[in-house]
C-alpha cells in the first residue's frame, strides 16, 4: 500500500483528534462519587473575606517579649519543630531587625523604639506571589477565593524554587523530619494541626483551618491588642482598609512587584 | 546416552530446589491471620447507642473499597477549594472532612482498624508522617 504525504498527515490528524476525545469519554467515574459535589456544605461560621490581609503596628508591641508571644504562639499552633541551629530553622512568622525586614529604607536618626525593635515578619500572601509561579507541582497556590497563599503539602516535591523565588525568605524546607525536634519528639504541642514531613517547604498560612471554624489567626490573638489587625482588604468597611486608606502604611520591597498583603504601621504616634 | 557426574549434578539440584522451596516449606501450615479489623472504640459504641447501629461516613462496602478514594477527594476539597464540610447519603449530620479530627476520632484505633488491613495486604501509605495518630495505649 503506498500512500502520499498528504493523505498520510491528514489520517494521522484525524485519528489523534479522535484519540483525544476518546480520552474524555473513557475518563472513569465511580457513580457513588457525583454525591461528593452536591455534598460539600460550607460551615456557616467560617471567616470569609475576598482578600485577607494583616496590618502589623509596630508601636503596638512595647517589649520584646510580647514579639516573641505572637511567634510562639504560631508556631504551637503549628507544631512548628526547633532543632536550635539556623540551617534546620523553619519559621512561619519571626523577628527580624528594621534593616532586614525593610531593606534601603534605613536612616542614622530613626527613633530607638524602630531601631531597636525586632519586627514581625511573615509570608506576605502576595497579590503576585512569585512562590506560586515558580511551583512546578502547584503545590502552592493561591487561592481563588480569599486570596491566600496556600501550601498543599501533599504535592510539595521539596525542590525548593519557591524558597529561592520569594523575597521575603518567608519559606523553610524541612531537612529533617519536624517530629525528631526536641520540641515536638515527646509531646505535640497541637494535636489538632498535622505536622510536616521531611522534604516539604512551608510557611505561613494565614490560618486557613482556624479561619474555617471562625477563629482569627493565632498570631493575632496572641498579640497586644491592636497589635496585629486581620481582615478583608476589598472590604471597604473593614478595619484594615481603614487603617491602610487613613494611615501612610508600607509593605516590604514593594519594588519587587509582589504586591504584598501584609502592611505595617511603623509610626511613633498616631499622626505619624 | 551417558551422563557424567550424574551423582554431583543431582545432589546439586537437590540443594537447589531445596533452597529455592524454602519460602514455600518454611510457611506450609501457617496460615496468614485473616485481618480483622475492629470497630470497637468507645467513640463507635457511644453512636451505635444512640442510633441503634454503626454507620460510618458511608455504607460499610463504600468504605472498605473506596476509602482511599473518598480521602483523597476530601483532601482536594479542603486543601484546594476551602470546603471543609461533606454531607453524605448515608447520615443527614455535616462531617468536617478532616483524617486526623473527625475519621481517627471515631477511629481511635489505628493499629486495630487501619494497620490491621494495611499490613496484611503489604501497602504503606503515609498519611501518618504528618497527621497525627490517636494515642493508644500499649497493649503487649
Amino acid at each position: 500500500m503506498s500512500m502520499d504525504r498528504r493523505k498520510f498527515l491528514k489520517l494521522a490528524g484525524i485519528s489523534s483528534i479522535l484519540g483525544i476525545g476518546a480520552t474524555a469519554v473513557a475518563k472513569p467515574q465511580n457513580p457513588l462519587f457525583t454525591g461528593l459535589t452536591k455534598g460539600v456544605d460550607t460551615n456557616k461560621e467560617a471567616l470569609t473575606a475576598e482578600h485577607w490581609a494583616m496590618v502589623v503596628d509596630m508601636t503596638k508591641f512595647k517589649t520584646e517579649e510580647e514579639i516573641q508571644k505572637v511567634v510562639t504562639a504560631c508556631h504551637k499552633n503549628h507544631n512548628v519543630p526547633d532543632f536550635g541551629n539556623i540551617k534546620d530553622e523553619i519559621k512561619w512568622i519571626w523577628k527580624e531587625p528594621y534593616g532586614r525586614a525593610f531593606p534601603s529604607q534605613e536612616n542614622p536618626y530613626m527613633s530607638e523604639h524602630v531601631k531597636e525593635m525586632p519586627f514581625l515578619v511573615l509570608c506576605n500572601h502576595c497579590e503576585k506571589p512569585a512562590c506560586v509561579r515558580v511551583c512546578p507541582t502547584q503545590a502552592t497556590f493561591k487561592r481563588k477565593q480569599d486570596g491566600i497563599v496556600m501550601m498543599d503539602m501533599h504535592r510539595c516535591i521539596g525542590c525548593r524554587f519557591c524558597m529561592a523565588a520569594c523575597p521575603y525568605g518567608a519559606r523553610s524546607f524541612n531537612y529533617r523530619d519536624p517530629r525528631q525536634a526536641p520540641n515536638l519528639k515527646a509531646e505535640l504541642p497541637n494535636r489538632e494541626y498535622p505536622t510536616r514531613t521531611k522534604g516539604v517547604v512551608e510557611k505561613c498560612t494565614f490560618c486557613t483551618e482556624r479561619l474555617a471554624v471562625g477563629k482569627m489567626p493565632a498570631c493575632v490573638e496572641a498579640a497586644p491588642k491592636g497589635g496585629l489587625i486581620f481582615g478583608d482588604l476589598a472590604d471597604k468597611n473593614s478595619e484594615v482598609r481603614k487603617i491602610v486608606e487613613a494611615r501612610y502604611t508600607i509593605r516590604r520591597k514593594p519594588e519587587v512587584g509582589t504586591g504584598p498583603s501584609v502592611y505595617y504601621l511603623i509610626g511613633g504616634n498616631e499622626h505619624a | 546416552m551417558k551422563l557424567y557426574d550424574g551423582g554431583k549434578i543431582f545432589i546439586g539440584l537437590i540443594i537447589f530446589v531445596a533452597f529455592a522451596a524454602f519460602p514455600f516449606y518454611f510457611n506450609v501450615g501457617k496460615v496468614n491471620a485473616k485481618p480483622e479489623p475492629k470497630t470497637d472504640t468507645p467513640a463507635i459504641q457511644e453512636w451505635e447507642k444512640q442510633n441503634g447501629k454503626k454507620q460510618c461516613v458511608e455504607s460499610k462496602e463504600f468504605m472498605r473499597t473506596e476509602h482511599m478514594q473518598l480521602l483523597n477527594n476530601w483532601r482536594d476539597s479542603v486543601v484546594r477549594d476551602g470546603n471543609r464540610g461533606y454531607m453524605s447519603d448515608a447520615h443527614t449530620k455535616r462531617f468536617n472532612m478532616s483524617l486526623q479530627n473527625e475519621c481517627m476520632r471515631c477511629h481511635s484505633n489505628k493499629k486495630k482498624f487501619c494497620d490491621e488491613c494495611h499490613n496484611y495486604m503489604a501497602v504503606k501509605p503515609y498519611c501518618f508522617d504528618c497527621h497525627i495518630a490517636p494515642k493508644e495505649e500499649e497493649k503487649s
